[in-house]
C-alpha cells in the first residue's frame, strides 16, 4: 500500500508546528496533535540558517554523520579507570611552579570576576609564590605567572578550577583509547578555594591536603593495581539517585568505599585516616570532581574528528563560557557570556550576590549527567523548579540535543533509558533547545565562597560562532 | 530586632530542600533573615558567620532541624513561625508524570511519535520550506499553510514528497480533510465518496459544503496550494492527488477545483483526467468547456453547479433535491427598486476563489469589472483601497493582510471598507461572504451586522435602496450555527444567498438595468 493509501485509512495523528489554534481544532475532532514548542531556527538569523542549509547538503551532511557516530562511540565506549593520585606538578602536561590553571575558557588575570581572582591570589599564597593576598595580587598582575585554562592540559577543574602546580590531582586513564585526564581534590565545606575564599583557613586546609589527604590517596591508590572502574561506578550512583553533579551523596559513598580498604593499608597513622575519613564524610562532593575526570576523559578521546559537529567541551571562567566542538581540533574555543545561574540560596544571600556561572563541571552535562541526568536524582528538584516532572522534563529534552543514548549508564525513572549523550550543534541552533546545567553559586566577591546551587545555560553566541566556524572551515 | 530560634529534635529535610524553603521563608512579611538548616557543624558555621548563633543553635545536633529567624518585633514571632510550617507542610503534587511530553522540533516528536503522519506548518514564510523539508525527511505528509516560500523551495519539496509517495499540500494550502478530520480552514461534512483536489481553499470548502448541503459526503479534500498548477510547479500534487483519489477505494467521484492552469499543466491534468477510471467534474473557474469534454472530463462552469454533478454521479438523485433555483421574483422587484445611478456591485470576500467566482459571473454581463485578483491587468486595481464600477476585493490577497491576520479571523479591515461603499451612490448592492467552519472567526455575521444596520438606515434615509447580500459558507454541523447566522442577516434586512453561485448570480442581477435583463 502507498503512503497516501496508508494515510486515508490510518488514523490521523499530527504534528503541529506554527499556529497553536490549529491544533485546538485537531484535538476537538479527537484526533491526536502533538503541538510543537517551536522557535525559528537560529533564532530567525538567515546566516545561521544559510549554515544549518550547508550543513544538510546531502554529502556534507553524510559526512558529519559519520564523524559523529564516530565521535559519541567514542564517547560511549571510553572507559575511565581511576588509577592513582599525584601533585600536579609530577604529571600535568606543562604544568610549572608558576602555572596557574583555571576553569573555562583563556581569561587574561583583569577581566577574571571576584571568586576567580580570590582562587588565584589564594592559591600563589599556598604556592609560596606571595607572602600574603595583597602581595599575591601584584604577582598575580606582573605578568609572572602563566595563566592557562585546565582544558588545554587534559585538566578539569570545578568552579574556579585553580589548580598549581602542588595540588594532588586525580588521574584517570581511558582503558579503550588511553588519553588521561586530571582534576584536583575537592575541599568539601562551601569556604573553600574554588568557590573563591582565600583566608588562613582556606591555605591550612590546602596545606593539610598536599601534606596529608592526597598522599594517603596517592599510596592507597598505589596498592590498588586494577585501578576504580569510575564509568561503572557512575551508573551505580545514578541508579542510587545521583545525577553526579549537584547531588554526589551516593557516588561519594561508593567511592570512598572503593577506596577505604586500601587507605587503611597505607603508612598513615589511625589518627591522619580518622580525619580523613571525617573529611569525605564532611561534604558529599568529594566525588564530585571525579566524576569530571571520568566525564573530560571521555570526551577528549572524541574531540578533533574531522566534520564532528559533537560538542566535546562546556566551560566558563565566570567572565565567558566557552564550549569546544570535536570537528574544531586542538584548543579552538567559542565563547559567549557566561550567564547568572537561578536557584535556591544560602540562607543570607540574595540573587544579586551571585557570581557569574563559572567553572569547568559543565563537562559532566557535555558527557550527559548532572542536568541532563535530572530526571534520576528526584531528591535534588528543589534546583530546577521543584517538581518531578520538571526533573523529567528536562532530561527528556536534552534528548532533542543530543545524537544518542549511552546505554552503559542509565536512567531507571525513564525506563532506563541511557543518559543522552553528544550535543549536536546543529541541533541546538536548529531547536533554539540549549543544554540545561546544576551547578553552584559562588559569591561575586572574592573570598567568600560558595552561597547557592541552581541551573543555568551556555549563551547561544557560544554555538551560534561554533556552526559558523563549522561551515566556514569546510 | 530579635533573633528567635525553633529547634525541632530528630527531624530531617535534605538540603536541596532546606535551601528551596529558607529562600521562601526569607520572602515571609515581618522576616529580616531566616535559615532553616540542619544542626550540622558546616551549618553552624554559616550561622556564626551571619552573626545569629544562639545557645539553643549551638546545642542542636546534626540530626535537629534548626529554624533560626532574626524578625523585626517580637509580636510577629507566632505567626512568622506559623507560615514557615505552613511551607514545609505544603500539600505534595502526587499526580507524578501527568505533564505532556513536548518538542521543540520536527524530527524530535517524529522519533517519538511513531504513529504520527501528518505535520501541519504555518510558521514565518522565511523558515517555512525548511521546516516542511525536515518533516517530508521524516516521512510525514505536510500540510503548509504558510505562503511567501519561493517557487524553487515549492518545486524541491514537491518532488521530494513525490518520490516519496507522500501528501505535500501547500504552500499556501488553507484547506484539507483526510479521513474526515478537517485541517486548518475547513468544514465539517459528511463521510462519503466523493474526492476533491483543490489547488483553491475557499473553493473547495465550498464544493464540499454544497456537497454535504445536496446529502453526499466527502471521502478526502486534498490541497495543493495555489501554485500548483503554474507552469513553474506543473501541478504535481494536482497529478498525484487525482491518482490517489482514483486509488481510493472510498472514493468513487472525483471533483477538481483551481483557477485555469497554465496550458502546459491543463494539458497534463486533463490527459490525466482521461485515464482515471472513475469520473471526473472539472471546475477550473473561468476555464474552457471544451477541452474539459474532449478529456472526457464533466465541465462545470460554477461551483454549485460542480458540486450537483458529483452528488448525482455519487447515485443520488437529482429529483430528490432541492437545488435552490434563483429567486427570479425577488430579482425582478429588486431591479424595479433600484436607482438609475445604483449601477454597481461590490463584493468583499474573506474567501479568494468566493470572490474570483462572483467576479466571473460578473464579467458574463459586464466589462467594467475591476478587482485586485483580476488577471487582465488593464482591470486590475492600481489601488486596491479604492473602488471603481464593479469592483470585487479579496481581502485575503497579501496586500490587506501584511501584518494582520487573514479577514476569515479578523474582520476589521472588511467592515471599514463596508462602511465607504456603502455610502458610494453608485452602488447598488454588496456582496459578502461569511465563512464557518475550523479556523473562522466564530460569529462573522455578528462581527458584521451593526455596520450592516447602520448602512441599511443611512441609505434608507438618503432614498437609497442599498441591496446587501450575504452568503454563508458553512454546514448545520459547523460550530458557528449556520442557521442562527443566517438568521442574523436576514434580521438585518441583508439577502441571504443559498451558495456562492448564487451569491454572484443575485449581485449581477440585481444591478443589470433594463436592457440587459
Amino acid at each position: 500500500m502507498t503512503r497516501i493509501q496508508e494515510l486515508f485509512s490510518d488514523q490521523l495523528n499530527v504534528i503541529n508546528v506554527g499556529i497553536e489554534s490549529f491544533s485546538n481544532d485537531l484535538r476537538e475532532q479527537n484526533t491526536p496533535v502533538t503541538n510543537l514548542e517551536w522557535m525559528p531556527p537560529g533564532g530567525g538569523n538567515p546566516k545561521l540558517i544559510a549554515a544549518l542549509d550547508k550543513l544538510e547538503e546531502p554529502d556534507m551532511a553524510k559526512k558529519i554523520e559519520a564523524a559523529n557516530k564516530e565521535a559519541v562511540e567514542r564517547i560511549i565506549q571510553s572507559q575511565p579507570i581511576l588509577t592513582g593520585y599525584e601533585q600536579a606538578i609530577h604529571v600535568v602536561p606543562g604544568m610549572t611552579k608558576t602555572t596557574i590553571l583555571h576553569a573555562g575558557p583563556p581569561i587574561e588575570w583583569d577581566r577574571m570576576n571576584g571568586p576567580m581572582k580570590g582562587a588565584v591570589t589564594g592559591a600563589i599564597v599556598f604556592e609560596g609564590l606571595a607572602k600574603d593576598l595583597k602581595e599575591a595580587e601584584e604577582v598575580a598582575s606582573s605578568g609572572s605567572i602563566t595563566f592557562s585554562p585546565c582544558h588545554e592540559h587534559n585538566c578539569v577543574g570545578s568552579m574556579a578550577g585553580v589548580t598549581s602546580a602542588s595540588m594532588f590531582v586525580h588521574i584517570v586513564e581511558n582503558k579503550t583509547y588511553g588519553n588521561i585526564a586530571y582534576t584536583n581534590l575537592s575541599e568539601q565545606m562551601s569556604k573553600i578555594l574554588r568557590m573563591g575564599a582565600n583566608d588562613e583557613t582556606v591555605i591550612e586546609r590546602l596545606n593539610w591536603m598536599r601534606d596529608v589527604f592526597g598522599p594517603m590517596l596517592r599510596d592507597a591508590m598505589k596498592l590498588n593495581k586494577e585501578g576504580i572502574d569510575l564509568r561503572l561506578m557512575l551508573a551505580q550512583a545514578l541508579h542510587m539517585g545521583d545525577e553526579c553533579h549537584n547531588r554526589n551523596v551516593a557516588g561519594t559513598t561508593l567511592l570512598i568505599q572503593a577506596l577505604t580498604p586500601y587507605i587503611i593499608q597505607t603508612d598513615f597513622t589511625v589518627q591522619q585516616q580518622k580525619e580523613v575519613f571525617e573529611f569525605v564524610l564532611s561534604s558529599d562532593y568529594f566525588s564530585g570532581p571525579t566524576w569530571m575526570a571520568m566525564a573530560k576523559c571521555a570526551l577528549d578521546a572524541a574531540h578533533g574528528i574531522e566534520h564532528s559537529t559533537i560538542v566535546t567541551t562546556m566551560a566558563r571562567n565566570g567572565t565567558d563560557f566557552g564550549i569546544r566542538v570535536s570537528g574544531a581540533p586542538g584548543d579552538t574555543w567559542f565563547t559567549g557570556p557566561a550567564q547568572l545561574v537561578i536557584g535556591p540560596m544560602f540562607a543570607g544571600y540574595k540573587p544579586e550576590d551571585s557570581g557569574l556561572d563559572i567553572g569547568d563541571s559543565a563537562i559532566t552535562e557535555t558527557y550527559g549527567i548532572g542536568g541532563f541526568a535530572m530526571a534520576t536524582a528526584p531528591a535534588i528538584v528543589a534546583l530546577v523548579g521543584g517538581t518531578i516532572d520538571d526533573a523529567i522534563g528536562y532530561s527528556t529534552k536534552m534528548r532533542e540535543i543530543t545524537t544518542a543514548e549511552n546505554p552503559n549508564v542509565t536512567i531507571p525513572m525513564l525506563d532506563f533509558m541511557g543518559i543522552p549523550s553528544g550535543i549536536d550543534v546543529r541541533k541546538v541552533i536548529q531547536s533554539g533547545v540549549l543544554p540545561i546545567i546544576n551547578t553552584a553559586i559562588a559569591h561575586k566577591e572574592a573570598g567568600v565562597g560558595m552561597i547557592g546551587a541552581g541551573i543555568t545555560h551556555p549563551p547561544m553566541e557560544a554555538f551560534e560562532k561554533a556552526i559558523l566556524h563549522l561551515v566556514e572551515s569546510k | 530586632m530579635t533573633v528567635q530560634v525553633l529547634i525541632k529534635k530528630n527531624t530531617y529535610i535534605d538540603s536541596v530542600s532546606l535551601m528551596s524553603l529558607s529562600t521562601k521563608a526569607n520572602e515571609i512579611e515581618g522576616i529580616e533573615q531566616a535559615i532553616i538548616a540542619m544542626g550540622t557543624e558546616m551549618n553552624k558555621e554559616v550561622i556564626e558567620n551571619a552573626g545569629l548563633m544562639t545557645e539553643d543553635t549551638e546545642a542542636a545536633a546534626a540530626s535537629d532541624l534548626m529554624i533560626i529567624v532574626k524578625m523585626a518585633s517580637r509580636e510577629e514571632g507566632e505567626r512568622i513561625f506559623e507560615e514557615i510550617h505552613e511551607l514545609m507542610n505544603k500539600k505534595k503534587d502526587t499526580s507524578l508524570g501527568t505533564t505532556e511530553k513536548t518538542y521543540s522540533t520536527i524530527q524530535a516528536a517524529a522519533e517519538d511519535i511513531p504513529d504520527a503522519n501528518v505535520a501541519v506548518i504555518a510558521v514565518n514564510g522565511l523558515y517555512a520550506a525548511r521546516e516542511a523539508r525536515k518533516a517530508l525527511e521524516e516521512n510525514l505528509h505536510v500540510m503548509l499553510f504558510s505562503d511567501n516560500v519561493s517557487v524553487e523551495d515549492e518545486i524541491s519539496l514537491k518532488k521530494l514528497a513525490h518520490e516519496k509517495g507522500l501528501l505535500m499540500m501547500g504552500p499556501d494550502c488553507g484547506t484539507a480533510i483526510i479521513g474526515n478530520t478537517a485541517l486548518c480552514f475547513a468544514n465539517k461534512v459528511r463521510k462519503g465518496n466523493i474526492g476533491i483536489v483543490g489547488a483553491s481553499g475557499t473553493g473547495s470548502q465550498e464544493l464540499s459544503v454544497r456537497i454535504h448541503d445536496f446529502g453526499g459526503g466527502i471521502s478526502q479534500l486534498i490541497g495543493t496550494g495555489g501554485r500548483d498548477l503554474s507552469e513553474a510547479v506543473g501541478g504535481v500534487m494536482m497529478l498525484d492527488g487525482i491518482e490517489a483519489l482514483e486509488q481510493d477505494p472510498n472514493t468513487d467521484v472525483i471533483v477538481v477545483v483551481s483557477k485555469p492552469p497554465a496550458s502546459k499543466v491543463e494539458e497534463k491534468v486533463l490527459a490525466k483526467v482521461k485515464q482515471c477510471k472513475k469520473p471526473v467534474v472539472v471546475w477550473f473557474i473561468g476555464g474552457s468547456e471544451e477541452k474539459v469534454k474532449a478529456a472526457g472530463g464533466h465541465f462545470a462552469k460554477m461551483s454549485k453547479e460542480a458540486a450537483l454533478q458529483a452528488v448525482v454521479l455519487s447515485g443520488i438523485d437529482e429529483e430528490t433535491l432541492d437545488t435552490h433555483p434563483l429567486n427570479i421574483q425577488l430579482i425582478k422587484e429588486t431591479q424595479v427598486k433600484m436607482k438609475p445611478e445604483q449601477r454597481y456591485i461590490r463584493g468583499l470576500f474573506s474567501g479568494g476563489t468566493l470572490c474570483d467566482e462572483a467576479m466571473h459571473i460578473a464579467l458574463e454581463k459586464f466589462d467594467n469589472v475591476y478587482s485586485n485578483i483580476q488577471p487582465d491587468p488593464a482591470y486590475r486595481l492600481k489601488d486596491a483601497s479604492i473602488s471603481q464600477a464593479h469592483t470585487f476585493i479579496d481581502l485575503g490577497d497579501d496586500q490587506f493582510t501584511q501584518g494582520k491576520p487573514h479577514p476569515m479571523i479578523d474582520p476589521s479591515t472588511r467592515i471599514e471598507r463596508f462602511k465607504e461603499e456603502a455610502r458610494d451612490p453608485s452602488v447598488g448592492v454588496i456582496v459578502m461572504d461569511f465563512v464557518l467552519g475550523f479556523g473562522s472567526h466564530e460569529d462573522p455575521v455578528g462581527a458584521m451586522l451593526p455596520a450592516i444596520i447602520d448602512a441599511k438606515q443611512e441609505a434608507e434615509e438618503q432614498g437609497r435602496s442599498l441591496e446587501i447580500i450575504g452568503y454563508v459558507l458553512g454546514t448545520e454541523l459547523d460550530s458557528q450555527n449556520l442557521e442562527g447566522q443566517i438568521n442574523k442577516l436576514q434580521a438585518a434586512g441583508a439577502v441571504h444567498a443559498s451558495s456562492s453561485q448564487n451569491a454572484g448570480l443575485l449581485a449581477r442581477e440585481f444591478v443589470v438595468k433594463g436592457e440587459k435583463s
